[in-house]
Order: C-alpha cells, then structure tokens, then sequence
C-alpha cells in the first residue's frame, strides 16, 4: 500500500502521522490522511484545495506536477513525502 | 498594565514592565486581540503552512487553535485578478458579541461563535470597485483596520491598502466609500481625489466621540468629524507627514498620537531620532515628544498595528520593526524602553 509521510516541521504544529492509503492520486492519498487528521488539511492545502504555495509533495522521489488538481498518480507501491519548499518561510 | 505584542517570531506579553516567555516562538504573529471577555486571540502568519488563528481562555498561558477565516470557492472563469486565498489576518476587532477579521487579500470576515467558524462579508467583497483596489506594499490589497462604533455595533468603518475606506451602518449588509476629502498627491491628477484609490495606512476613531476619526494616509494626516462623511487634512503634523501609526485618545476626541517617519521612500524617523507627535487641539498644533526615546542613530519604524493607548488614555506603547519596544504612563510626555532587541514588532496592543 502507498505511504504518506509528513515533514517534521509540520508535525510540530499539528498531529499529521505517517499513513498507509489506498492506491489512486495524491489528492485522494491526502484525502484519506485528512479524513482521519482533519485539522492537517489547511496546513498543507489551502482553502481551493490547491497545494499550498510553500508546500511540496514528492511522489517517488518526483515533485507532483499538478499542484492545483493534485491528479498525479499515486501507486501500490508509492512513496508521498509531503515538505515544506524551500521558498518562503 | 498588560501588554501583548505581536512579532515576527513569537507573541511576548508584558506585566508590569517585565517581559514574560513567548509563546509561538520561532512563528510570525501577525495580529493579537485580547477581546472584553478575557480571551486572546493570536493570528499566525506561517511561511509554508498558512494562517492560523488560536484563542486563549487564560491570558495567553496556554493556546488552542480555532478556526482561520476562509475564502469561498473561487467560481470557475473567475475574472478576479485575485486568488480567493488568505495571506494574512491583517486586523481583527471585537464588538462583544461579534469577531471581525480584516485580510489580505481583500476580504472582510465575521465570526458570531468565537472564532469557530468565519463567514466572509460578501456585500463588501462583491463590491465592484474592489477590483480598483491595490497592494500597498504587499501583492494584494487588504483590509488593516475596522472601527466599530461603540455606541451602535453595526456601524462599522474599514480601511483599505489600497482602497480607501468603506462604511456600513447596518451590521455589513450594505456598504459605502467614505474616503471624501483625502488625495493622494502621488497619484495621476486624474485619479488624485478618487476615494478608491487612497492609500490610508490607519484609521482609529476616538471611542467617547466616534464620529471623530483619524487617519494615517500615505502622504498625510487627516481627520474627520462628522463620522467619515468629510475628511479634512492635518497639515500641522511634525516633524513629517508619513507614517503608517495614528493612536486615538478614547475620551478626548481632539487628541491624538502618530509615529512620523521620513517619507515613503526612505522610512526612518526624521534626523534618526525616534520621536512621537501628539496633538491636544484636534490637529491645530503638534507637541514632539522624545523624552526616553533614542536621538541618535534611531531607524526604527513603527508599523500600523504598533501604536496603541489605553482604556484610560493615559499609558502608550509602541514597537518598531527593529525590535524595540517603549511605554508611556504620561500620555507620551516621557517613554521608558521595555527592549530594544525583540524580534521585529507586527502588533502592540494593551489587555
């Protein structure tokens, strides 16, 4: 099963556990994770559902493309690693 | 005397004079309301992980996170130039019963259950000049200040950078520009005395007399004395014009303080010494006080939130984006400096 996993910075401020989802695309992966973690979806979308500006997500290795609609896809054996950009902060 | 200033790594309170453990530390607090019933709210600014907001029952000991104002879905072939997207709680003011949150970029938000949930004040937002409004210093308009009258709740006055100011008299439902008599001298001839395009960097009004209001304008002072239906410019101001803070006293309507820098273009105080203009007379004449305040080598600018006074209007305080932090228990006659080495200073307000 594809894993989620969360960068520690945002660990620090809201609950955000490392998470075995359901195969799909990266905006059904973070949907299963918010289902659970519903505090965790304005930290790392913001309110149109687009990847925050200074967030990044990795799926296997390679920066998703579509940071609006969020349909790249995500596979059994995918690995999602969701980070803070090095811009902004 | 309890003070809560807001900075770009954490929220310190002071007691008495001493300066106690941040909270936050490390995250930028954009805003801070201590509201009448003994709650404090704190608006988070975080680089990658956007705004929160987290209210205290306990005088800021401990924190939770409440709801952020969120913008509606942007309809699709939208022709707004601006992403439907908070950047920043900008102000946040209180009416007892009501929140009221001013952002960038642009809208106007309420809460009636103590910051669980947000609605945006559409009537406003919907307003088509709003697509005349402009950034001022930040890529996106936004709204710094709201003044609700004290002796009628629904009576609500906000400011815009850019965008002038905009009144409603029936609790948001209705809105009108109330920007009549500012210019700005910077501007083609053409748009000069257009209200929407004033760039007002504060407005306060005077708690006992609310129809009498103040302004901090990009190139100037103003002030208005029939409830922002007229503004009239305060040329007495000294030692300069620009400035972005303006305190008014809650009962005397004819006093009022500002923080004046150099100009737009070079936002220092005037000869690097850190002085605080004080008028009595409404605007007539000007007192210049600097006794406690740096006279040498002073580059501290004090930013729109930074200024506040009192219930009493007796004790003043103000930050500047260097860090450091003076108290006033004269009505300004002499300061006395808490720090000058905090984080840059986003908000000062009393508790």
């Amino acid at each position: 099963m594809p894993r989620v996993v969360f960068t520690s910075n945002l660990q620090r401020h809201v609950n955000c556990p490392e998470t075995q989802v359901a195969a799909g695309t990266v905006r059904s992966a973070l949907a299963q994770v918010f289902a659970a973690q519903p505090q965790a979806r304005g930290y790392v979308l913001d309110e149109q559902g687009h990847l925050r500006k200074h967030v990044v997500v990795f799926v296997d290795g390679l920066r998703v493309r579509d940071r609006e609609q969020l349909s790249d896809p995500v596979r059994e054996s995918s690995e999602v690693y969701v980070m803070q950009a090095l811009t902004g902060g | 005397m309890k003070l809560y200033v807001g900075t770009k790594k954490g929220l310190f309170t002071v007691t008495g004079r001493r300066i106690g453990k941040p909270q936050f530390l490390g995250d930028p607090v954009s805003m801070v309301l201590p509201d009448r019933e003994g709650a404090v709210y704190a608006a988070l600014n975080l680089g990658h992980f956007g705004v929160k907001l987290h209210r205290s029952g306990d005088g800021g000991k401990t924190w939770k996170e409440v709801a952020a104002p969120e913008y509606p879905p942007q309809p699709e072939g939208s022709a707004d130039k601006t992403p439907w997207k908070l950047v920043q709680l900008w102000s946040l003011e209180s009416d007892g019963k009501r929140l009221w949150a001013g952002t960038i970029p642009g809208g106007l938000f309420t809460s009636e259950d103590r910051g669980a949930s947000w609605q945006l004040v559409r009537a406003l937002w919907d307003r088509p000049e709003r697509a005349q409004w402009g950034g001022g210093g930040y890529d996106h308009p936004g709204i710094h200040s709201i003044a609700v009258d004290p002796r009628d709740a629904k009576r609500i006055t906000v400011a815009v950078s850019t965008g002038g100011a905009w009144q409603t008299c029936d609790g948001g439902k209705n809105w009108a520009i109330c920007a009549q008599g500012m210019y700005a001298e910077y501007m083609p001839p053409e748009q000069k005395f257009d209200q929407v395009a004033q760039d007002v960097h504060r407005l306060v009004l005077c708690a006992a007399r609310p129809e009498v209001m103040w302004v901090q304008h990009h190139n100037g002072v103003f002030r208005s004395t029939d409830n922002a239906r007229s503004w009239q410019e305060v040329t007495a101001i000294r030692p300069s014009k620009f400035g972005f803070a303006v305190a008014a006293h809650p009962k005397d309507p004819d006093t009022a303080w500002f923080v004046p820098a150099v100009k737009d273009e070079c936002r220092v105080p005037v000869d690097a010494k850190l002085v605080v203009a004080r008028t009595r007379d409404g605007g007539k004449s000007f007192q210049v006080l600097r006794k406690g305040l740096p006279q040498e080598h002073a580059y501290d600018l004090v930013y729109r939130h930074c200024l506040d006074v009192d219930r009493t209007g007796k004790c003043l305080a103000f930050g500047s984006t260097t860090g450091g932090l003076w108290f006033s228990e004269n009505q300004g006659d002499s300061w006395r400096c808490l720090s000058t080495q905090l984080p840059p200073i986003h908000c000062v307000r009393f508790g």
